[in-house]
């Protein structure tokens, strides 16, 4: 075990895990925000997606130890009220089946329109086709992406 | 029935103060403050009443006239959650913007077939449900009738609010909702005319939509509570594998872990039930603190494994199944006519095999379950799919009286059958009598996808005879499955064809496998909507007037009585999508396949379009006519249509999951294949028909067809017909 020194959604946090915890786990385990998914544990699948230093990551395969100084953000943190643009197009467009990929699938998107304000939908799928999604919301998802594009 | 009660009646019931404005009703689920909770989501100009009457065991109605309905079924992502309880307000005549929707526990008093399977929830739900809300708006009328001192028959309703016009007055639900709990349920009541409808038939969103776009704890893998320990299984490596020895000294030492032990969910005198499917039902399980410390403590077992049956390879399957088709020792399932004669008499025969592989479920949440079992209670909250099953598997296995085992139903991160099947309950259950402790059972992604019920593979021989002018005038189906037939004789083209015959083959395995969305379906339709493209081609007729000339034939003149399908619908919805895909306008590169199935009470027919970029096929777009009688929910339902075409295009294009000497080869995302966003239609384009009828089942009947429209499109693209799934292999042998 050993300590780090955390910056997550604003907060700083020192947690006493072993060195190579991923940070999904500390998010999940030790930190209780539960927002941040689980699905592969391999960076296959998006389900665990996050920011750091508002770039998104997949949490399951980095040591906590990458995030000592860098500034995390979760779902939990993208925005106080479910107000962030991003938040609001899904719930307009009404995009989750079961719901489960869908914070993973925010936080892609929500750090790819940071970077790309007006994308092409070819580029939103480019983006997004690391995030998958079993129940098959692909098409809403990009529409949900495109119409939060006009509001970032 | 009738009851009166505080919020406090309900010790788990918590109001707290939510990010975003509104109120959240946490499920606090053990009595204790551990967070996160489960919540529910109140709209943010809702105040959440200090008392509510109880009408019935769906509703509860506030002073102030908030409504809380609860949602009786699993909600595994077809989104019964809104749905059910759509249904219940519309004949309440409630104001939706008012209502707070809950998630009920197993309540086998108050609920019946709580259970997500079979597209059945609304369907055999309608009715019941729509009493429930026309019974509860009979009491507050019967009430403020009194109140009024009017007769009843003045009384109008509309959203949440009674009106009595001859004398101007309002009188709101909430003020009536004491003195109508207290009013005997009526026994009969009228329900509304569909014409009135005024909650049904409009797209109401999500009611957990806001929730998970919060990323708000909602499902299994996210209960936390006080005390609680993280438990993970370790299952032999093969099917036909069992344990041995376990050496658990490196693991147990290791940090954060505080027992490794063995459970098996089939003791002696145990006789399972049908959801009692499992791949291994002895098991060791690692105990400990965090996730990743079990994790890591799971890879320092050392377990000997010994071969306790075959050890199967798909290689085999093949041709096992090659080999009982071939046999002739099928089990015949339906004989019309004379098929023997009738192809010996053919100006044409067609004969055609489709195969498909064992399919994982791979549901994004993996299997888990929390349980906190004493001496004779056992509490269980997590994602399933039966919950009145795992209630008397709990009750056998560890001998807890039914009355003493809580069950509750977190949303569950996808189902696709998978959690009809509940052993991970069972197991939490196991763990935790045994270490004395609450758990919370995690699979890992690798233990999910290589301990399945997965998807049994499948082989299917149609055979067709065409007379000189083209017609059907002989069919064949033989159908193979590991372990059984996914051939369903009286479906059709059953009672469009003279002479017509199904032989059904069953193949033995020691490879758990179960219902998967749709199941059989799932792949019928695709083999037998593929070849019937082939025979309508080798007809030299249009695929669609094809299959319409049989529809009339069933319908005018039915072959045999026992067709289970509506001609008229069937063939309505093959018209609407001919209509709104504009059929028989071709659009250069663009080629187009077309399909229709029936299943689960509804009817769906497809058209896929399809260009080349690259030499690989791009979908463009997919027309999908859906008959399911009248839809509740018109965005929901659109929702579920889109999943299930694009889960179906995925599995037929993209997965497989093989076996070498019974051991999986895949056993996580790297090479399970399953669709991503750039392969899914770039559009999908849903029209329902029109015609009242009560609702039929939404969640999976849009899948099964599209594998065949995706195969006859690409078959119009590329010139090669696809007979295996998945297709991705034939297609990248033609780019």
């Amino acid at each position: 075990m050993a300590q780090f020194n955390l910056t997550v959604n604003g907060q700083s946090h020192q947690v006493d895990v072993d060195a190579d915890t991923p940070i999904l786990w500390v998010l999940r385990d030790t930190l209780k925000l539960v927002g941040t998914k689980y699905g592969c544990g391999i960076a296959q699948c998006g389900a665990c997606t996050i920011h750091v230093d508002g770039k998104a990551a997949r949490s399951c395969s980095l040591p906590i130890g990458a995030a000592e100084g860098k500034k995390i953000t979760t779902i939990e943190g993208l925005s106080e009220d479910g107000s962030h643009p991003v938040q609001q197009a899904w719930i307009k467009h009404d995009v989750p089946q079961c719901g489960y990929c869908q914070a993973g699938q925010i936080m892609t998107a929500s750090a790819f329109l940071a970077e790309n304000k007006n994308p092409t939908d070819s580029e939103i799928v480019e983006a997004m086709n690391g995030n998958i999604c079993r129940c098959g919301t692909y098409t809403r998802i990009k529409a949900a992406v495109k119409s939060a594009a006009e509001n970032v | 029935m009738t009851k009166n009660i505080d919020n406090n009646r309900r010790s788990f019931l918590k109001v707290t103060a939510a990010a975003g404005g509104g109120m959240m009703i946490g499920f606090n689920f053990l009595g204790c403050e551990a967070k996160p909770r489960i919540a529910e989501f109140v709209a943010p100009n809702l105040e959440v009443p200090s008392k509510w009457n109880t009408l019935n065991g769906f509703l509860k109605i506030g002073e102030n006239g908030v409504v809380t309905i609860m949602s009786p079924n699993p909600e595994i992502g077809q989104n019964v959650k809104t749905s059910m309880p759509m249904i219940v307000a519309e004949e309440l005549d409630a104001d939706w913007d008012r209502v707070i929707v809950e998630q009920a526990d197993l309540d086998t008093d108050n609920f019946v077939r709580q259970i997500a399977g079979g597209s059945q929830s609304i369907r055999f739900g309608w009715k019941s449900l729509r009493e429930t809300g026309a019974k509860a708006r009979h009491m507050l009328l019967t009430a403020a009738s009194e109140q009024l001192a009017v007769p009843m028959e003045e009384l109008t309703t509309n959203k949440g609010k009674i009106y009595h016009k001859a004398s101007d007055t309002v009188l709101d639900y909430g003020e009536v909702a004491t003195a109508a709990a207290s009013i005997e349920v009526p026994k009969d009541i009228a329900l509304k005319d569909p014409k009135e409808f005024n909650i049904i038939g409009k797209s109401t969103k999500n009611v957990d939509g806001f929730n998970i776009a919060q990323g708000k704890p909602l499902f299994g893998l996210d209960i936390m509570e006080d005390g609680m320990k993280i438990a993970m299984i370790e299952h032999p490596p093969a099917f036909g594998m069992k344990i041995k020895s376990l050496d658990d000294s490196a693991a147990k030492v290791m940090a954060g872990i505080s027992d490794v032990i063995r459970i098996n969910v089939e003791p002696q005198g145990w006789n399972p039930q049908w959801s009692d499917v499992n791949a291994y039902p002895e098991l060791v399980a690692v105990v400990g603190e965090s996730t990743w410390q079990v994790m890591k403590a799971k890879k320092a077992l050392k377990i000997e494994w010994e071969q306790d049956s075959d050890l199967e390879s798909s290689a085999g399957h093949v041709a096992t199944m090659e080999e009982a088709l071939s046999s002739g020792k099928g089990e015949v399932a339906r004989t019309d006519g004379d098929p023997d004669a009738a192809f010996a008499d053919a100006a044409q025969v067609i004969e055609k095999t489709y195969t498909a592989p064992f399919l994982a479920h791979n549901t994004m949440e993996p299997m888990n379950f929390y349980a906190n079992v004493t001496d004779d209670k056992a509490e269980l909250v997590g994602p399933i799919q039966t919950p009145q099953f795992l209630e008397g598997t709990i009750e056998g296995v560890l001998g807890i009286p039914k009355e003493n085992i809580t069950i509750k139903m977190t949303r569950m991160g996808g189902g696709f059958g998978r959690r009809l099947y509940g052993h991970f309950g069972t197991e939490a259950a196991l763990i935790s009598k045994a270490v004395s402790a609450p758990v919370k059972l995690v699979y890992s992604r690798e233990d999910d996808m290589t301990q399945g019920t997965y998807r049994p593979a499948y082989m299917v021989t149609y055979k067709a005879g065409l007379d000189d002018d083209g017609n059907l005038t002989a069919f064949q189906i033989k159908g193979a499955g590991i372990p059984g037939s996914p051939v369903f004789a009286n479906r059709y083209p059953a009672g469009a064809v003279d002479n017509y015959t199904v032989e059904n083959y069953q193949v033995a395995t020691n490879i758990s496998t179960g219902a998967w969305r749709a199941p059989r379906s799932n792949f019928i339709a695709t083999a037998e909507q593929s070849f019937l493209d082939e025979v309508a081609e080798a007809a030299g007729k249009d695929p669609i007037d094809f299959r319409i000339a049989l529809f009339e034939r069933a319908q005018n003149n039915p072959v045999g009585a026992d067709n289970d399908y509506d001609a008229e619908r069937y063939a309505g919805v093959l018209k609407l999508v001919k209509e709104k895909s504009g059929w028989g306008t071709d659009t250069p590169g663009v080629y187009r396949g077309v399909s229709a199935y029936y299943c689960h009470n509804s009817y769906v027919a497809q058209v896929l379009d399809v260009a080349l970029e690259d030499g690989l096929p791009k979908l463009k777009k997919v027309y999908c006519a859906v008959d399911c009688g009248i839809v509740v929910n018109p965005e929901g339902a659109i929702n579920q249509i889109e999943g299930g075409i694009v889960d179906g295009i995925g599995h037929a294009m993209y997965s497989t999951l093989s076996f070498e000497d019974g051991v999986p080869q895949q056993s996580n995302f790297d090479k399970y294949r399953l669709i991503r966003h750039a392969e899914a239609p770039e559009v999908i384009e849903v029209h329902f028909v029109d015609n009242g009828i009560d609702p039929t089942g939404l969640g999976e009947p849009s899948l099964p067809p599209i594998g065949a429209a995706l195969a006859n499109a690409l078959y119009k693209a590329t010139g090669t017909r696809m007979y295996r799934q998945p297709y991705v292999d034939q297609v990248k042998l033609l780019g």
